[in-house]
């Protein structure tokens, strides 16, 4: 009698819980965009500032979506500002023929690549350094924090010697218009492809988190460890995968970066970690690890984006924005705590 | 004696939000006298003494200490007012010294200052009321042992001059010896006039140690008197709620052929030397003490740990144990139908704040999963199982002890394995919850399952069990017909008793 009265209030309090972690981040979407629509309706509230916000969400939302994985799994990526900027910094080489700085007495330059090629060359070189990570963390059981914390000055190191310290200019190709304003003669694309990439990984993201082994496995490993090992999950595998998967979507957020800036500047995305891990963590994911959607990361991008948005339309300055932000950041772990209990 | 008893409790109610967990208690507990507060998990202890604490407050009821009032707004006021607990979790601050644990929060002090040589008394004298004034006073609590961790938290009682002690589980993290010495110090606490209530799962401890007895059952009392006029099967049968005739089924078991064949098994420390053969349709115990190596044991066999040397040959398809299997991974076990329930099941068996769902299905995911059907197959086993739960979204932490290790074993069975391991599978359950796994473990190997179980619990090895080989050090004896063994035989064999007579190298 008392178990069963017990469960029922436990009921009442999973439904609360599932709610809160569904739609607290989306209350706080709503809430910050209804605060700047009041505040500032002509400029905010623009047809062309809402276009825009989503253009500039894209390359932390696609590096939120790896984030998501190794963040639920129960660790961390320190490394994905750094992977972001050496993934473009290497797509605007491989376009424009440049060979990294220090190769030049092995080879000067090559024959310029075609823009799919050269894509392909920068998610790759994101997946390899993800790889990197898990190689470190599994095989030689180090904490992500510390391994990620060194290749994220490696990585940076990296990129700045590539491009000998300096920005890479490369051709324009058709590249350069992934995320820039649609031309009226392609309306019908309603959104620039980069968008369209992102809405794409996020609906992946969520697919694979929800209906594949890996998955659940993700959510098992970053619940408990030792269960998921005792349940016959090849553990170490599986963060391999989920790192490799994570550095490949900071490759492609390079590249939309590279597209953004149509150069290839290795000092480029500096302090983005925190921006995406922030990202996460108000989209409702537990540091902790086990707990976390692709779609809540997604949600906490927006937020952070029409507060940086807003305070601009607003008239604030830069640093009113992060203020707010770290307010925002706070008030999502508060609420995280609170949901817990 | 006084007639006014050291503590009385009278129609204690408390609810959380519709839920009635305690309807009317009434206890009480004179000076000098050892309660026992059985019942099963869920039954109310806890919320009772949660009560007493002052970590709740009762909705309606009142109680006395010594004749007066006593009605403690917090903990800090129950611990004020002399009552003290040690919860099954030790309560210590493991970076301080013995002294500073001892005299912690109830240091005496001139204004800021601590007075730290009345302190070093205060605690000297109890140390040695709890019989141990060797232990230095500087040392780390973090540096003993769990049995003398407890007896630091006994001390900080007695230096509290507490007036009702509440041991919960006491014995839980202890060995054999270290609760010999338990009972002994609860009995001279009792001479010395504390009031103890005694909360345990084990029913021969209550026997052992206590006066008295009080049954809660879905937050009531049903049933107190004087242990020494009762019999285990009548607290039991009060307990459950009805009388347990047979508490360790065992229909016709017909041992088949060898499923499981262990060689000369060496693991990295535990085991040393392991050779065992599991037969389709039996269920083998295995005995030992703690830190005999019988869960590394168990972890080999599950690929969990490193096997250094011998074989394991598994014989699943076929009737003859083929390739060794020593060096395969645990997901190779799962796939061959070997998987095994942990003895840990908060830290290692379940990811606790993962829903019943994933846990119950984790070892056994396709490629591409459903939700939804992960959902169903849980709620068909929660229904054979009848755990109690809101469903198969509830996340594991919320459920109970019983009903927690429930779920772990649905994993083995809905994994549908031949091979059952399972790691003290009844630590820290109710009694109700017990009686269900012995009738699965009894259903399971008349289908023809094999069970490899590890117990510390003999009358529960001797019930359960065909066959019964002890571990002694890292060394697995020959397995025996459990009718031929006694708790008396297997404890010797146990502490190595029956070798050193024999004259072996230990």
């Amino acid at each position: 009698m008392k178990e069963s009265g017990g469960s029922e209030a436990a009921v009442k309090v999973s439904v609360v819980r599932r709610l809160l972690t569904l739609f607290a981040p989306l209350i706080g979407l709503g809430f910050v965009f209804l605060l700047f629509s009041i505040l500032a309706p002509r400029t905010f509230l623009a047809a062309d500032n809402l276009l825009l916000m989503p253009r500039h969400a894209a390359v932390i939302a696609i590096a939120a979506m790896g984030m998501t994985l190794i963040i639920i799994s129960g660790g961390i990526d320190l490394s994905v500002g750094s992977n972001i900027a050496l993934s473009s910094v290497v797509v605007a080489l491989l376009l424009a023929g440049q060979s990294p700085q220090f190769l030049h007495w092995l080879l000067p330059s090559f024959a310029p690549w075609p823009p799919w090629a050269a894509v392909l060359g920068g998610v790759a070189c994101g997946f390899l350094c993800g790889l990197l990570n898990g190689a470190l963390i599994t095989g030689l059981r180090l904490s992500p924090f510390i391994v990620t914390l060194g290749t994220m000055g490696l990585l940076r190191g990296l990129a700045k010697g590539m491009a000998d310290q300096q920005t890479v200019f490369p051709p324009p190709t058709g590249l350069n218009t992934l995320l820039q304003r649609l031309a009226p003669e392609e309306a019908w694309m309603l959104l620039p492809p980069g968008v369209w990439l992102m809405v794409l990984l996020v609906g992946a993201t969520a697919l694979l988190l929800r209906y594949t082994r890996l998955g659940r496995h993700v959510y098992a490993i970053g619940s408990n460890e030792s269960t998921a090992r005792l349940c016959g999950i090849p553990v170490a595998m599986n963060k391999g995968i989920i790192y490799g998967l994570g550095g490949m979507m900071a490759g492609i957020a390079g590249v939309l970066q590279f597209s953004f800036l149509t150069t290839g500047d290795p000092t480029t995305a500096p302090g983005y970690e925190l921006h995406v891990i922030a990202a996460v963590v108000i989209g409702g994911a537990s540091l902790a690890g086990g707990q976390g959607t692709a779609l809540g990361s997604l949600i906490g991008t927006m937020i952070m984006v029409v507060v940086a948005n807003g305070c601009i339309k607003v008239g604030l300055s830069n640093w009113h924005q992060e203020v707010i932000t770290g307010v925002i950041i706070v008030l999502a772990v508060a609420l995280d705590r609170l949901r817990r209990r | 004696m006084s007639d006014v008893p050291r503590l009385k409790m009278t129609g204690i109610h408390k609810r959380f939000g519709p839920t009635v967990a305690l309807d009317g208690v009434d206890l009480s507990v004179a000076s000098g006298q050892v309660l026992a507060l059985v019942g099963e998990n869920g039954a109310g202890k806890s919320t009772l003494v949660k009560i007493l604490s002052g970590a709740y407050r009762a909705d309606g009821g009142q109680m006395w200490l010594d004749g007066q009032p006593y009605q403690p707004r917090h903990p800090l006021e129950g611990r004020r007012a002399g009552v003290s607990m040690i919860y099954q979790e030790l309560s210590l601050a493991r970076d301080l010294s013995v002294l500073e644990n001892i005299v912690l929060g109830a240091e005496p002090h001139w204004g800021p200052l601590v007075r730290w040589r009345l302190a070093r008394e205060r605690a000297a004298e109890a140390l040695r009321r709890v019989g141990r004034p060797d232990l230095p006073l500087s040392r780390l609590v973090a540096r003993l042992s769990p049995a003398e961790q407890q007896l630091v938290e006994i001390a900080r009682a007695l230096a509290a001059r507490c007036r009702v002690l509440v041991l919960d589980e006491p014995t839980s993290s202890l060995t054999a010896a270290d609760i010999e010495r338990l009972f002994e110090l609860v009995r001279q606490l009792r001479e010395q006039g504390e009031a103890i209530i005694y909360i345990s799962h084990f029913l021969e401890e209550i026997q052992a140690i206590s006066d008295h007895y009080a049954v809660l059952r879905d937050g009531r009392g049903v049933g107190q008197g004087r242990t020494a006029e009762a019999t285990i099967d009548g607290i039991i049968g009060l307990m459950v709620g009805r009388s347990v005739e047979e508490l360790y089924p065992r229909s016709n078991r017909s041992p088949g052929p060898v499923v499981l064949a262990v060689e000369g098994l060496k693991g990295k420390t535990r085991p040393r030397q392991a050779n065992l053969e599991l037969r389709r349709g039996e269920v083998l115990g295995i005995a030992g003490l703690v830190g005999a190596g019988r869960t590394e044991l168990l972890r080999c066999l599950q690929g969990l740990d490193a096997v250094q040397e011998g074989q394991v040959r598994l014989a699943l398809w076929s009737d003859r144990p083929s390739r060794d299997a020593a060096h395969d991974s645990p997901r190779a076990r799962w796939r061959a139908g070997v998987g095994m329930v942990s003895e840990d099941r908060t830290q290692e068996g379940l990811a606790l704040n993962l829903p019943i769902s994933d846990n119950l299905t984790l070892s056994q995911l396709p490629f591409l999963t459903s939700p939804a059907a992960q959902r169903r197959a849980s709620a068909a086993w929660i229904q054979r199982l009848a755990i109690r739960c809101a469903g198969p979204d509830q996340a594991v932490m919320d459920l109970s002890g019983g009903n927690q290790q429930k779920v772990a074993l649905a994993r083995l069975l809905h994994h549908d394995v031949d091979v059952l391991l399972l790691d003290e599978p009844t630590r820290g359950i109710d009694v109700g919850s017990k009686a269900q796994i012995y009738q699965w473990i009894d259903d399971l190997a008349s289908r023809g399952c094999a069970v490899l179980m590890v117990s510390s619990y003999l009358p529960e090895l001797l019930g359960v069990c065909d066959r019964i080989a002890v571990m002694c050090r890292g060394v697995l004896g020959a397995a025996r017909p459990a009718r031929e063994l006694s708790e008396h035989a297997i404890m010797r064999e146990a502490i190595g008793a029956t070798e050193l007579a024999g004259g072996e190298e230990v």
